[in-house]
């Protein structure tokens, strides 16, 4: 991965439909993706994920803003004449061909001479091992297969960007796993930048070098999945991405003053009006009620190695921990029993709302 | 589960009303292609089996060439009505829906809804200007005439197919450099082929089959097959004409069977 970007979207504006039922399926997105890495999109239903990958390909045209790829503007460069590949959600292999003539579709509109269409595609069926289903028709292999090869033909002719729309979501749970280390040794070992379309944060989490959040047609936040999930932006990135608690009070020099008039440390933050900050569920530390903030315990709900302990602080707010199963046995929590609370340091961020 | 949907072959008699249709469908055929092996001359007494109607037929000077016209018209009809139909269902479907669309598709099942008798005296009137005008008396005016009546038949299975194919993989070819020319050629046109196939084949039967239009549009001496066989009925009506009927029939029974197949659902 280098800090060269491939990408760049700059103030992308895409509107579907006319005056009062108009939806704005992308507001005002920028965006730069650097050359080489895992890039993943990641938000819930209708965010604009696939709308945003269908420009990026040249399937629609924005309504307004420009996409960049290498520094040349390619806003309206027909999809045929970009360097970009897509591996369709659905696939969408051509089911009159073979598997090898699939592949090998991209290097022939390319005007290929055949001895390179047949070695890369030999090479291709090679790095997704498929070098035994070269000759079927694809509606002769099984979803996983199919995917492959869906793979194998959008990277067989070496695009500068791989467009990948939830490709894994029609697997099931053991083939996603297996495929998604897949992905990621494909991606290191072609070295194309891969732009992941997910609403599944684990994921996200799991393969990406760097995760914008989207919401409602907006990028929310860009990172990597630490920076994202330690320093969320807002409330809508923190609660999308891991579980959390927010707390909510009014702002005074580096502490938050909580509706039950006690105080929790918020290092940098300034006096004035009111903010919010959310502390991670495996951050919250049961401690004696006289040393931290006070609090009452409710529901415990088992998880295995993990017991989630929901609390209760004086004004109602509730606070979930996390803990480690022996831990809630030994110190013989109770429903109803007063304890204290503290947070591990650095665990409280402010977040916009 | 309680309450099962409502089944039309589970009402009561559905059994005797369905053999009795069957029957009243199949029993006059069966007994033409029966009667067309007759030995007597007669088309209702039965006088042993015999082929000498099929040879009578392949013999008659009339039936030939009735039957190549026929041919003739009906393979130019096919082909013409469905590059018109493959045109017109790409029009209809792989673009943005425009002003007009449901009138154009009104304006293609035209023939599906006019009754044939008034097309064929329009055509009758219409095609006689032109003949006076021109004085060309050839078969061109059935081939127009039968490609006008058959292109719905040619369109509808070949628009079915391109409602049914999946966008996306047109998408793909695009994403994978294909040109709109190459996508058309490579991805298209081979998925569309079974319905193009398939259409041309039913507008082949459908203008083998027709007589209203062509008994109105025709100039002397231009018979179809079944032109031939109606002048045939109205003078002597032997088992010769028994004979060409079941010709026919096979001809329309492998080419319907063809049609079946190619537009059966896959999978
Ligand atoms: N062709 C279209 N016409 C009208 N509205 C559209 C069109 N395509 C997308 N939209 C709308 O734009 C918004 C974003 O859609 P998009 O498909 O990009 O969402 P997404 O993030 O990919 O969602 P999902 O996770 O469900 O795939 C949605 O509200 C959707 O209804
Ligand atoms: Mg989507």
């Amino acid at each position: 991965m280098s800090d060269t970007v491939t990408i760049s979207a700059r103030n992308v504006v895409k509107a579907f439909g006319q005056g009062a039922g108009q939806v704005r399926a992308l507001d005002d997105v920028s965006v730069n993706i650097r050359q080489g890495e895992f890039f993943t999109l990641l938000g819930p239903s209708g965010c604009g994920k696939t709308t945003l990958l269908r420009l990026i390909a040249g399937f629609e045209m924005p309504t307004g803003g420009t996409i960049l790829l290498d520094g040349a503007d390619i806003t309206t460069q027909p999809p045929n004449k970009r360097p970009v590949n897509t591996v369709f959600q659905s696939y969408a292999l051509f089911p009159h061909l073979t598997v090898a003539q699939n592949i090998a579709f991209g290097l022939e509109m390319l005007g290929k001479p055949a001895s390179e269409v047949k070695a890369r595609t030999a090479a291709m069926l090679a790095l997704v091992k498929l070098e035994a289903m070269a000759g079927r028709k694809t509606s002769q292999l099984s979803g996983g297969q199919q995917q492959r090869v869906a793979l194998a033909r959008a990277l067989a002719p070496q695009p500068k960007v791989l467009l990948l729309d939830e490709p894994l979501s029609a697997l099931d749970l053991k083939l996603r796993k297996e495929m998604q280390i897949e992905l990621k040794r494909l991606q290191l070992e072609t070295g194309i930048t891969f732009i992941f379309v997910t609403h599944d944060q684990e994921e996200a989490l799991t393969m990406s070098d760097r995760i914008a959040v989207m919401s409602a047609g907006k990028i929310q936040q860009v990172g990597s999945a630490k920076e994202i999930y330690i320093h969320p932006k807002n409330r809508f990135v923190a609660s999308f991405i891991g579980e959390t608690n927010f707390l909510h009070g009014k702002a005074e020099a580096g502490a938050l003053r909580l509706g039950t008039g006690e105080r929790v440390e918020v290092p940098g933050l300034a006096a004035g009006g009111e903010a919010t900050v959310s502390v991670r569920p495996e951050q919250v530390r049961l401690v004696l009620p006289s040393d931290g903030l006070k609090a009452t315990v409710g529901a415990l709900v088992y998880f295995g190695t993990d017991t989630h302990c929901h609390l209760h602080l004086a004004d109602g707010t509730e606070v979930v921990a996390r803990l480690q199963s022996p831990a809630t046995g030994e110190a013989g929590l109770a429903q109803g029993q007063a304890v204290g609370l503290r947070f591990a340091e650095g665990a409280v961020q402010r977040v916009e709302d | 589960m309680a309450e099962r949907g409502f089944q039309i072959s589970r009402l009561p008699g559905f059994a005797t009303v369905a053999i009795g249709a069957f029957v009243l469908l199949y029993l006059p055929i069966l007994t033409l292609v029966v009667y067309s092996f007759n030995a007597s001359n007669s088309v209702a007494v039965w006088g042993g089996f015999s082929l000498h109607w099929y040879a009578d037929a392949w013999a008659n000077e009339d039936v030939k060439a009735a039957t190549v016209r026929s041919l003739v018209i009906g393979v130019s009809a096919a082909f013409l009505s469905t590059i018109l139909a493959t045109l017109a269902a790409l029009g209809t479907t792989r673009r943005r829906a425009f002003k007009g669309q449901t009138l154009i598709y009104v304006v293609i099942n035209q023939p599906l809804m006019v009754p044939e008798i008034v097309t064929a005296v329009a055509l009758m009137i219409f095609f006689g200007i032109i003949k006076v005008a021109t004085g060309y008396q050839g078969l061109g005016y059935l081939i127009a005439a039968h490609t006008a009546f058959c292109l719905p038949f040619a369109y509808l299975p070949i628009r079915a197919r391109l409602e049914s194919m999946d966008l996306a993989l047109e998408t793909a070819a695009a994403d994978l450099y294909a040109s709109p020319w190459q996508t058309f050629r490579r991805v298209t046109l081979p998925l569309l082929a079974p319905g193009i196939m398939a259409g041309a084949m039913l507008a082949f039967v459908i203008s083998l089959d027709d007589v209203v239009i062509t008994e109105f549009v025709k100039s002397g001496g231009q018979d179809t097959l079944p032109t031939y066989m109606l002048g045939q009925l109205r003078r002597s009506f032997t088992p010769e004409v028994n004979a060409i009927s079941t010709m026919l029939l096979a001809v329309t029974v492998v080419l319907l069977t063809a049609f079946f197949l190619l537009t059966r659902k896959k999978d």
